[in-house]
């Protein structure tokens, strides 16, 4: 079944009339772990966005299959029930709503169930300990007044909690001290294993130090230029960019 | 995958809109004439001077014009108002003695239920009627005095005739000289000297004949150093004929006394709510008004606090939804009127499907009052494209050493935050309705919990259908 996880293919699109992504296919297995490696402005956090059903996004061409599934027709909290899971780059503050309360309702959303409150407070508290986040901000209200670094762990808090299918992590690493990317990365290596998979947008690896890559995709201008197996991180950090783009 | 309109539509709202079968023991003619004045002061048994006040209330009705300023009132057409509807119950302090097809009413809007929470009374108003009233013995010996203004004119004649209309004066503007001339129904309360009710009075009133308006009056008196909280609600079903309510709210909160006072309006949408409430602080007192507005087809309403004695506070907290359909203008006023006073005013305003919420407030600072402190925080939350929201924010400062701020915010629902929710599994109709839930949350965490829970219930009826 592994190639029927998240398969992407010639896929084109447009933001107000710009034309983004160019032909792109990829595809993601069940149980691996991805890489997306590219300069600014290559639609790196485009794909992940359009993955996710961002309504500003328009898709001209191709096709997104989850599980076998066209997934194109389905909003965005249809593909959150179906499994997909976004951290974002820049995590949204809602007043009013609490990160236990938006987490509880996420919770029975996805699973048509009532959440039990003592039960689940406890475990959002155990997680939130391991992710080193102080127990006070599950009363607070979502990533309010959090700064860069709590606003990351508050994401991967989520991740924890929701336990998706597939985690697509638009730098969950960026704007973090040597410390928060270790628990990032820890947290995100507690998440996989052989029925998930994870897809990351990087622009460091120490991220990547407690997972295992399994395939790494280079973007450039909205196309994808090179992909291979791990091996390709320590090129990139070695040549950079421009090597590839005067190869393409 | 295009951006969707937000639009919503205008919903029934089923478990509000009641209508019973109209069956008035007497309705007087439609328009206003001395004659229908002197009808309603006959029927009512008003001593004399109540008479004459309503007379000249009438004159001077007939010589002010309406407002030039805030929604449009053309719709309003007082040759067509009913002033007056006697429903067919007499006062009752017995829940089963209340007629059948009005006690139906009145269960579908849950008030036996707020009673059974231990409501320390419950005052109804059907039509212009108190039909339904209680109060806890407990208050009784203490002297506090909880009951209809018709009672309260022949039990408590002096204390009436003292303060009737002696804050909301009826040369004040058309609607209030109206009110003086046609008053009938509402609540009064009286708590002496150093008693502290603790639990709240409630009263709830509703409208149920068409074209008949609802000009209730409630009078409250807190005595140096005691306390209290009173609970209006009013919730009435929809017709098809313009309705008119004017009602009047004086609070007279005396030396270290503190009154807190909370409205959660829920007029059905074809009413004109035309309220003047204002209260009267003095030294060391408290005012807190905690309003909500939902319903009706216009508003205007900016309950007023007059700070006349030295430390006197205000705080006013209020939270408007105009749906489709809607022009809802509020606000408040303050009025410091000695030194030392302070003010908080917190408001969220949020429109919908074309709705119009206006929020406008008056900060005035008197040369007599040195050293006030007011603070003001509105924020707005449109819906849609449609919606408009706008802010009248006036600062009128002439006392000395004044710390007076101001803070506004107005703003479109962002799309980004509903995609970020759902994002997380929470469907566009849920990220939506938790997002305006937060907006208003710390206005929410202010209202008593019941409360709490039908304001909640109103937001979500009003959200409903949105996609």
């Amino acid at each position: 079944m592994a190639e029927n996880f998240l398969k992407i293919e010639n896929l084109n699109v447009e933001v107000d009339g710009k034309h983004i992504l160019k032909n792109l296919s990829l595809s993601v297995e069940k149980g691996s772990v991805n890489v997306i490696l590219g300069p600014n402005g290559s639609g790196k956090s485009t794909l992940m966005n359009v993955i996710m059903g961002n309504p500003q996004y328009t898709v001209t061409s191709g096709s997104i299959t989850f599980e076998g599934e066209d997934i194109l027709p389905l909003k965005t909290f249809e593909r959150a029930r179906r499994g997909l899971f976004l951290s974002f780059q820049t995590p949204e503050e809602i007043a009013g709503v609490t990160v236990e309360n938006m987490l509880r309702t996420a919770k029975a959303a996805a699973s048509g169930e009532k959440i039990r409150l003592i039960p689940f407070r406890k475990e959002l508290l155990a997680t939130m300990e391991e992710l080193k986040i102080d127990a006070d901000y599950a009363k607070r209200d979502l990533n309010v007044g959090f700064s860069g670094g709590e606003k990351k762990k508050s994401e991967i808090l989520q991740l924890l909690t929701l336990n998706p299918k597939l985690a697509l992590l638009d730098e969950t690493d960026s704007g973090l001290d040597v410390d928060a990317v270790q628990i990032v990365s820890k947290g995100v290596a507690k998440f996989h294993n052989k029925d998930n998979a994870v897809l990351i947008i990087t622009h460091n690896a120490k991220i990547l130090e407690n997972l295992s890559v399994n395939k790494v995709y280079v973007l450039m201008d909205g196309r994808k230029v090179e992909e291979g197996g791990a091996d390709l991180i320590e090129k990139i950090e070695r040549e950079g960019f421009s090597h590839i783009q005067e190869g393409a | 995958m295009t951006n969707k309109k937000n639009y919503v539509e205008d919903i029934e709202r089923t478990l509000y809109d009641i209508k019973n079968y109209d069956k008035p023991l007497y309705k007087s003619d439609s328009g206003l004439t001395e004659k229908v004045v002197r009808d309603i002061s006959a029927r009512k048994h008003d001593p004399q001077w109540m008479l004459d006040f309503r007379l000249k209330s009438l004159e001077i009705y007939n010589s002010l014009k309406l407002p030039a300023w805030g929604p449009p009132l053309y719709e309003l057409n007082m040759d067509e108002i009913v002033t007056y509807v006697k429903p067919d119950a007499k006062m009752t302090a017995d829940w089963g003695e209340v007629p059948q097809d009005i006690k139906n009413t009145f269960d579908r809007l849950g008030i036996p239920e707020a009673e059974k929470k231990s409501l320390a009374g419950v005052g109804a108003q059907y039509d212009s009627e108190v039909v339904y009233h209680s109060i806890q013995d407990e208050l009784v010996k203490q002297g506090v005095v909880y009951t209809d203004m018709e009672t309260a004119l022949v039990e408590h004649e002096d204390m009436v005739k003292e303060y009737f209309m002696s804050l909301v004066p009826p040369k004040d503007h058309k609607f209030a000289a109206l009110h003086g001339a046609v008053w009938s129904g509402g609540s009064f309360v009286y708590v002496p000297e150093g008693v502290k009710v603790e639990i709240p009075l409630q009263s709830y009133f509703r409208l149920n004949a068409a074209g008949a308006g609802q000009f209730e009056h409630t009078l409250i008196i807190v005595e140096k150093n005691g306390s209290l909280h009173f609970i209006e609600g009013c919730s009435a079903p929809k017709y098809n004929v313009t309705n008119l309510h004017a009602g009047c709210v004086e609070l007279f909160v005396k030396e270290g006394a503190r009154l807190r006072y909370s409205t959660i309006e829920n007029w059905s949408k074809n009413m004109m709510n035309l309220n003047t409430k204002r209260a009267l602080v003095e030294k060391d007192g408290i005012i807190e008004w905690v309003s909500g507005s939902f319903g009706s087809h216009v508003s205007m309403l900016y309950p007023t606090s007059v700070l006349a004695g030295e430390n006197a506070r205000a705080s006013f907290t209020g939270v408007t939804f105009a749906a489709k359909g809607q022009n809802l203008d509020t606000g408040t006023t303050v009025i410091h009127a000695a030194p030392h006073t302070s003010a908080d005013i917190h408001t969220r305003t949020i429109s919908k499907g074309g709705g119009i919420a206006t929020y406008r407030s008056a900060v005035k600072v008197t040369k007599k009052a040195p050293f006030a402190k007011c603070s003001v925080n509105c924020e707005s939350l449109m819906l849609d494209s449609l919606s408009r929201s706008d802010t009248l924010p006036v600062m009128d400062i002439e006392g000395a050493n004044a710390d007076v701020g101001h803070e506004a915010k107005i703003g479109k629902i962002s799309e980004d935050a509903i995609f970020y929710l759902m994002s997380r599994g929470i469907s566009e109709d849920e990220a939506r309705s938790m997002i305006v839930h937060g907006f208003v949350e710390p206005i929410a965490k202010e209202l008593p919990l019941e409360y709490a829970v039908e304001m909640n219930n109103l937001i979500n009826l009003e959200l409903e259908g949105a996609n």
